[in-house]
């Protein structure tokens, strides 16, 4: 049962923003997803990140590696689907190649590493983000950075079990699940 | 692990960074490239924080050009210098505590020979001086004892050159650096004898002076781990910031080491090893 009354809202929280696992967030069963801290049902999710991402300025999609190297076939048909889903939101993208710490010769306006997305959000001036394809851990580390220290809202699509401290979670999200959050911004927009 | 994650998903191929895309058109993966290519392809290591003039950069380039199969293989680094730039090489690595390199590539090793049986997954143990010939030596030599299949290469600055220039087991005798201001009292380490007579079944030592010499050392040293065993080689590095001689001259003194016989190239070679590495370079 969820009782905790910590939000996990867009920052800057500060420069060490504790873990919202660590303040009570807990992840959702299948079929659910997180909205900032909170348990709801994953077709409400679905709606609010469509609505997050058409009223955004500046959305991007930071997919990582799980996704950006054709490794299997699952990989390619993600990849394939989260192209759709960021050209039918009007985001652009900067992809996470992998996780080298290439500080300090990153370039935030071609990359973002998960040990300084900050940079990116800044140089970008990116007021709305989704990471997918990025490994859990590596997730949980840029998206707590970016609370810390930007006001950029956050969005993962996760194909495990979710991220708490993502403002909008889903989880379980593969090529199938990306491609109805396409249709649910279609919709939104008044298409077919 | 397959070799399809060199290859870039379709619809992401033009916003990938250039070094990504340069790295799947033109890096050296599944390519069978070497010493004598570079210059001509996208290279695993190219940006690092090291020295100017620095040997052991040198001899980590050297190194990465003339692995026999880049794609396959998972490098096990360690605390020091080269651990500075590891994080720069376009290939898996893994960085240990320091001196801990043998271990973690032992336990990888036999993960890798469960996890892929048809493949072959070359593991190379990558550390100074320090982390091989003194504060790991206990595990370096365990792995070579008990006949781990994978190889260790020492990157011989003849310091704790990170840390401001200790002397190492590996310094020459009467040697002053930093940190040693009345010079070495004992003599260098014999590591190749030491490797040889521990059970590896392939103990060379070379310079980064000699770009033919070292890769050949280095394939042979792959190769045969796979098969037969523990494998050894270490290579001299220059290190002109604690021992204080101008970066430009790195290679020259690499050569006046080799000269005065203070380093010197050695190979040995066991009997089986002998025969296996008649039968794959007379297949190339």
């Amino acid at each position: 049962m969820q009782e905790t009354n910590y939000r996990v809202i867009n920052g800057p929280e500060g420069y060490l923003p504790p873990a919202a696992a660590s303040m009570g967030v807990v992840l959702p069963d299948r079929g659910q997803a997180l909205i900032e801290g909170r348990i709801v049902a994953e077709k409400e999710a679905m709606e609010k990140i469509a609505e997050k991402l058409l009223s955004a300025k500046n959305p991007y999609f930071f997919p990582g590696p799980l996704i950006l190297w054709a490794w299997n076939d699952k990989a390619v048909e993600k990849a394939k689907a989260i192209k759709e889903l960021a050209d039918t939101a009007g985001a652009k993208i900067i992809p996470m190649s992998d996780y080298r710490p290439k500080y300090p010769m990153i370039n935030p306006a071609e990359e973002i590493n998960p040990n300084h997305p900050n940079l990116t959000i800044w140089h970008n001036k990116i007021d709305v983000c989704v990471f997918v394809g990025v490994h859990c851990h590596y997730a949980n580390l840029a998206l707590k950075i970016i609370r810390g220290g930007t006001d950029c809202y956050t969005i993962a699509l996760c194909a495990n079990y979710g991220h708490e401290d993502a403002m909008i979670s889903l989880r379980d999200v593969h090529a199938e699940e990306v491609r109805n959050l396409t249709a649910v911004i279609k919709k939104m927009k008044g298409g077919k | 692990m397959n070799n399809k994650i060199y290859e870039i998903s379709p619809g992401f191929e033009e916003i990938m960074p250039k070094d990504y895309r340069d790295l799947v058109n033109d890096g050296p993966f599944g390519k069978k490239l070497g010493v004598k290519d570079l210059g001509t392809f996208k290279e695993l290591l190219e940006e690092h924080p090291l020295c100017a003039g620095c040997g052991l950069a040198l001899s980590k380039r050297l190194i990465l050009a003339s692995l026999p199969s880049p794609e396959n293989t998972v490098i096990v680094g360690t605390t020091g210098c080269s651990s500075l730039s590891f994080a720069q090489v376009a290939i898996h690595n893994i960085h240990s505590i320091f001196g801990n390199q043998n271990a973690v590539a032992t336990g990888l090793k036999r993960a890798l020979e469960i996890r892929f049986p048809d493949k072959t997954k070359d593991v190379v143990a990558m550390g100074g001086d320090g982390a091989i010939g003194d504060i790991g030596l206990g595990m370096v030599m365990h792995s070579w004892f008990r006949g781990e299949k994978f190889t260790t290469i020492m990157f011989d600055n003849e310091a704790y050159a990170n840390t401001g220039g200790q002397e190492s087991g590996m310094s020459q005798k009467g040697a002053v650096l930093n940190m040693a201001p009345t010079g070495k009292k004992y003599a260098k380490l014999p590591m190749p004898e030491i490797a040889r007579d521990a059970g590896c079944v392939y103990s060379a030592s070379v310079t980064p002076a000699r770009p033919k010499r070292l890769e050949k050392m280095v394939r042979r040293a792959v190769i045969l781990a796979r098969k037969l065993g523990p494998t050894y080689i270490q290579i001299y590095c220059p290190c002109p910031t604690n021992y204080k001689f101008k970066p430009s001259e790195s290679l020259k003194r690499t050569r006046d080491m080799e000269k005065s016989g203070a380093y010197q190239i050695k190979e040995y070679i066991s009997p089986a090893a002998e025969e296996l590495i008649k039968k794959f370079e007379e297949v190339k």
